[in-house]
C-alpha cells in the first residue's frame, strides 16, 4: 500500500523520538555504576514504575498487533488481551513478592539465589536471551510497519531507525532512562488510545465509514456448462479464471485495467463480486489491483453491510454508548476480507476478497481459532485455542523484561504496588483495544497487506494530527519495549554469562561496559529478524515469545518459590527442556511453514502455539531431575 | 556477596501469610479462567449466547475476567499491606 506522507506527522515523530533522546541523556549522566545501569539503582517510586511496567508491557503486540487481530478476526483478537492481562494475575500472586526478594539485577541471580550453580547460571542466561529475541521480533516488525504509512518509507529503514536508536538509548543510559522512557509512553498511550475510543463511540456504525470509501462493483455473470462466458455489463471482458481452494475467481478487463472478481451463485443467479488482489508478475513488478502502486487503487477497506438497530435496519447510527456499540454490532453484518492465492500463467496472484460475516460471529471466539463443529473444529485446531491462552496466561511472569522491571523498586510493597498500578492502567487498555480493533474492523480503514497497522489507520481517518499522535507513541513503545528487552538481554549476556558464569574479572566500569557491548550486538541482531519477519501479524509472534518464555522460565520460577526438593539440575534441565521442545514445535508449525514459502499444511506438527505440549514437558523434566538428584540439595543449608 | 538483593530488605513477618493469600487468589482467578477455557473448548456455541442487556457470554465473560483481574489486585494488596502493618510493626 502506498501512503501520504504529512509534514506535521514528520514533525511529531521527530519531536517525540527527541523528547525520548533527550531523556535519556538527561539519565544517562546519573548512570554510573552497575546497580543504576541494571536496575536503576532500585529506587523509582512504585507510581512511575507502575506505569513504566504498563509501558513495557503495551509493547508494539498490544496497541498494533491486538487492534489489527481484532481488526481482522474479531473477537479471536481479544482472546489476547484477556491472555495477557491475566498473566498479571500469575504475576502479582505468585511471582512478584519473592522474585523481589531473591533477586539482585537479573532473572538469572533470583533462579540461582539458592544454588550458586554454574548450569543454572548459563541455561537460565540463554533462556533470558532467548525469549528476549523472540519477543524482539515481533517490536521490529511493528516499528517498521509503523514508519511506512508515517514517513512514506520502505519497511527496512523502520527497523533500522528503531535498532540505531534504541542502541544509542541503551549503550548510553540503562535501566534509569528506560523507566522514564516507558512510564512517559505507557501513560500517553493510554490517554490518547481513550482519546481515540471516544471518537469511534461518537462517530457511531456507519454504513459507509469515509467520504472516499471505495465503492465495490458487483456484476452478474454469463455462465454456460460452468465456466464464465461473459458479463452483462458491456465494458468488461473475461480474460482468465482460477480455482483457489473451494473457490473461484474471474479475471475480468476493463479500460484496460485487469482486476479480480470472485464468483458466487446464489439460486439460479451467479454474481462476481469485486475483490483486491496484487500480482506478483514474472518480470518482478508487482501490481495493485492491475495497476502499479503510484496509482493507489489498493483500497484501504472494511465496511458493514447491514446495520440493525432495534430490529430495524438503518443508514447510520450517530453517537453510540460503550455497549451499544457492541449489541448494534452483534446484530449488524460486516464485510471481511478472506486472502487467497493461487497462480494465473507465470503470475502470482494474492486476492483478498469480500466475506460477509454476521455480527454474531465477530463478537465470539471462532473466526480464527475455529472451535466449533459446525466451523470444521479439528482436535488440533482445539489444542490451538488451547496452547494459546495457556501461554498466555503463564508467560507474562516469566518474560525476563518485566521480571527486571522487579528490580528497580525500593522494597517488595513497591513492587506488588507497581504491579497494581500496572494491572489497572493496562486491563483499561485491553478494554478499549476491542472498542480501536471494532472501529477499524468497520471504519474503510484497513490495509489489506499488513493488519498491524489497523489501529494507527483509524486515527488517519479522523484527523492526521491525531494520527502523528498516536503512530509515534507506538514508535515510542516499540523504542521503550525494544530498550528493556536489550537491557534484559545484555544483563544475560555480560551479567550472568560473562561475569558470573565465565567468572571474568572486572571492575563495575567493566560491567557496564560489557553491558553496553553486548547490547550493540543484541541490537544489530534485532535489525536483521526484524527485517526478516516482515508481514506477520505482531501478536502472533509475541504469542510464540510468551510461549517459549512460559515453557523456558516459567516452571523453574514457581517451582523454586514453591517446591522445596527443586534441585539445580531440575531447574537446568527444565530451562533447556522448555527451549527446545517450544522453538522446535514452532519451527516445524504451520505458520513458519508458510514464512518458508512451504505449503502450511505439510508442516509435521500441526499446532501454531507450542504451549500445550512444552510447559507440560519443562514441568515433568523438573519434578523427574529434581527427584533423582535430591543428593544435591542435602549437602546445602537451605536455612536462610 | 554474589547474591544481596540490589537494596536492602528489612525480614518480613508477613511474608509466608502473604505468600499463602497469594496462591489462593491465584487458584481462584485460575477457575475463573479455566471455565471461560473450557466454555470455548466444549460448547463453543455457548459464547454466542446473550444474557444481560444484549450482550453475549463472550464479551461478559471477557470483559469480566478483565475487571475481576483489576478487582482482585486491589483486594489482595489491601490484605498485604495490612499484614504487613501488623506483624511488622515492632521492626
Amino acid at each position: 500500500m502506498i501512503y501520504e506522507v504529512s509534514n506535521l506527522a514528520i514533525f511529531i515523530f521527530i519531536f517525540i523520538v527527541g523528547v525520548v533522546l533527550g531523556l535519556s541523556f538527561y539519565f544517562a549522566r546519573k548512570t554510573k555504576s552497575a546497580a543504576s545501569y541494571y536496575a536503576a539503582g532500585g529506587n523509582i517510586h512504585w507510581g512511575v514504575n507502575g506505569i513504566a511496567f504498563a509501558g513495557d508491557y503495551l509493547s508494539a503486540a498490544s496497541f498494533l498487533g491486538i487492534c489489527g487481530m481484532i481488526a481482522f478476526s474479531g473477537y479471536d483478537g481479544f482472546l489476547y488481551s484477556i491472555g495477557y492481562l491475566a498473566g498479571w494475575v500469575v504475576a502479582l500472586f505468585l511471582v512478584a513478592e519473592p522474585l523481589r526478594k531473591l533477586g539482585k539485577y537479573t532473572f538469572t541471580d533470583a533462579l540461582d539465589s539458592r544454588f550458586n550453580s554454574k548450569s543454572i547460571k548459563l541455561t537460565a542466561a540463554i533462556s533470558t536471551l532467548i525469549v528476549s529475541v523472540f519477543y524482539l521480533i515481533p517490536q521490529m516488525v511493528g516499528a517498521g510497519d509503523l514508519v511506512v504509512p508515517l514517513l512514506g518509507l520502505p519497511h527496512w529503514i523502520g527497523v533500522v531507525i528503531v535498532g540505531s536508536i534504541v542502541i544509542f538509548i541503551v549503550a548510553t543510559a540503562g535501566m534509569t532512562s528506560t523507566t522514564y522512557v516507558q512510564f512517559i509512553k505507557g501513560a500517553l498511550l493510554v490517554v490518547f488510545s481513550s482519546i481515540l475510543t471516544f471518537y469511534i463511540l461518537q462517530n457511531g456504525l456507519s454504513l459507509k465509514p469515509t467520504e472516499s470509501y471505495h465503492q465495490f462493483t458487483e456484476l452478474n455473470a454469463v455462465v454456460s456448462s460452468d465456466t464464465v462466458v461473459s458479463v452483462e455489463d458491456a465494458d468488461y471482458t473475461v480474460k482468465a479464471t482460477a480455482v483457489a481452494g473451494k473457490n473461484l475467481f474471474v479475471r475480468l478487463e476493463k479500460d484496460g485495467a485487469d482486476r479480480w472478481f470472485k464468483l458466487s451463485r446464489k439460486d439460479d443467479q451467479t454474481t462476481l463480486s469485486e475483490a483486491l488482489s496484487t500480482t506478483d508478475k514474472a518480470d518482478g513488478t508487482k501490481l495493485f489491483n492491475g495497476a502499479t502502486q503510484a496509482e493507489r487503487k489498493f483500497y484501504q477497506v472494511g465496511h458493514l453491510s447491514k446495520i440493525i438497530v432495534d430490529g430495524k435496519e438503518v443508514d447510520k447510527t450517530g453517537p453510540v454508548g460503550p455497549f451499544e456499540f457492541i449489541k448494534i454490532l452483534e446484530n449488524s453484518e460486516v464485510i471481511r476480507f478472506s486472502k487467497a492465492s493461487f497462480s494465473d500463467g507465470s503470475d502470482k496472484v494474492t486476492v483478498w476478497y469480500q466475506q460477509p460475516t454476521t455480527g454474531k460471529d465477530i463478537m465470539k471466539p471462532g473466526l480464527k481459532y475455529k472451535l466449533s463443529k459446525k466451523a470444521g473444529a479439528t482436535f488440533w485446531d482445539k489444542m490451538n485455542f488451547l496452547s494459546l491462552m495457556l501461554a498466555l496466561f503463564l508467560g507474562t511472569s516469566a518474560l525476563p523484561h518485566i521480571l527486571i522491571r522487579y528490580y528497580t523498586v525500593p522494597s517488595q510493597r513497591a513492587a506488588r504496588k507497581s504491579t497494581i498500578v500496572a494491572i489497572a492502567a493496562i486491563g483499561f487498555f485491553y478494554i478499549l483495544t476491542l472498542y480501536m480493533g471494532l472501529g477499524s474492523m468497520i471504519g474503510g480503514v484497513l490495509d489489506m497487506e499488513s493488519s498491524n497497522m489497523s489501529g494507527p489507520l483509524l486515527a488517519k481517518s479522523i484527523g492526521v494530527g491525531l494520527f502523528s499522535i498516536i503512530s509515534a507513541i507506538a514508535f515510542a513503545t516499540v523504542l521503550g519495549t525494544v530498550s528493556g528487552l536489550i537491557v534484559a538481554s545484555s544483563g544475560a549476556i555480560a551479567h550472568d554469562f560473562i561475569d558470573k558464569y565465565l567468572q571474568v574479572e572486572m571492575s563495575d566500569k567493566g560491567k557496564v561496559k560489557a553491558g553496553k557491548l553486548a547490547a550493540f550486538g543484541v541490537g544489530i541482531f534485532a535489525i536483521i529478524l526484524g527485517i526478516l519477519f516482515k508481514g506477520m501479524n505482531v501478536s502472533f509472534l509475541v504469542g510464540l515469545a510468551f510461549a517459549v518464555a512460559a515453557s523456558a522460565n516459567l516452571p523453574a520460577i514457581l517451582f523454586l518459590l514453591f517446591w522445596k526438593k527443586t534441585t539445580a539440575k531440575g531447574i537446568a534441565w527444565s530451562i533447556v527442556v522448555g527451549i527446545v521442545s517450544s522453538i522446535g514445535i514452532i519451527l516445524f508449525s504451520p505458520s513458519m511453514y508458510e514464512k518458508y514459502g512451504l505449503i502450511p499444511k505439510d508442516a509435521p506438527i500441526p499446532l501454531d502455539n507450542p504451549g500445550v505440549i512444552s510447559i507440560p514437558l519443562a514441568v515433568i523434566t523438573l519434578v523427574i531431575v529434581s527427584l533423582l538428584t535430591q543428593k544435591d540439595n542435602s549437602t546445602k543449608d537451605f536455612t536462610k | 556477596m554474589l547474591h544481596e538483593p540490589s537494596v536492602e530488605i528489612g525480614t518480613d513477618k508477613a511474608a509466608p501469610k502473604k505468600a499463602k493469600l497469594g496462591v489462593i487468589m491465584f487458584v481462584i482467578y485460575t477457575v475463573v479462567y479455566a471455565g471461560f477455557v473450557l466454555i470455548g473448548l466444549t460448547k463453543p456455541e455457548l459464547m454466542g449466547l446473550e444474557l444481560i442487556g444484549g450482550q453475549n457470554i463472550a464479551i461478559i465473560y471477557g470483559f469480566g475476567l478483565i475487571v475481576l483481574a483489576v478487582v482482585m489486585g486491589f483486594i489482595y494488596n489491601y490484605f498485604c499491606t495490612k499484614m504487613e502493618d501488623k506483624l511488622n510493626k515492632n521492626q
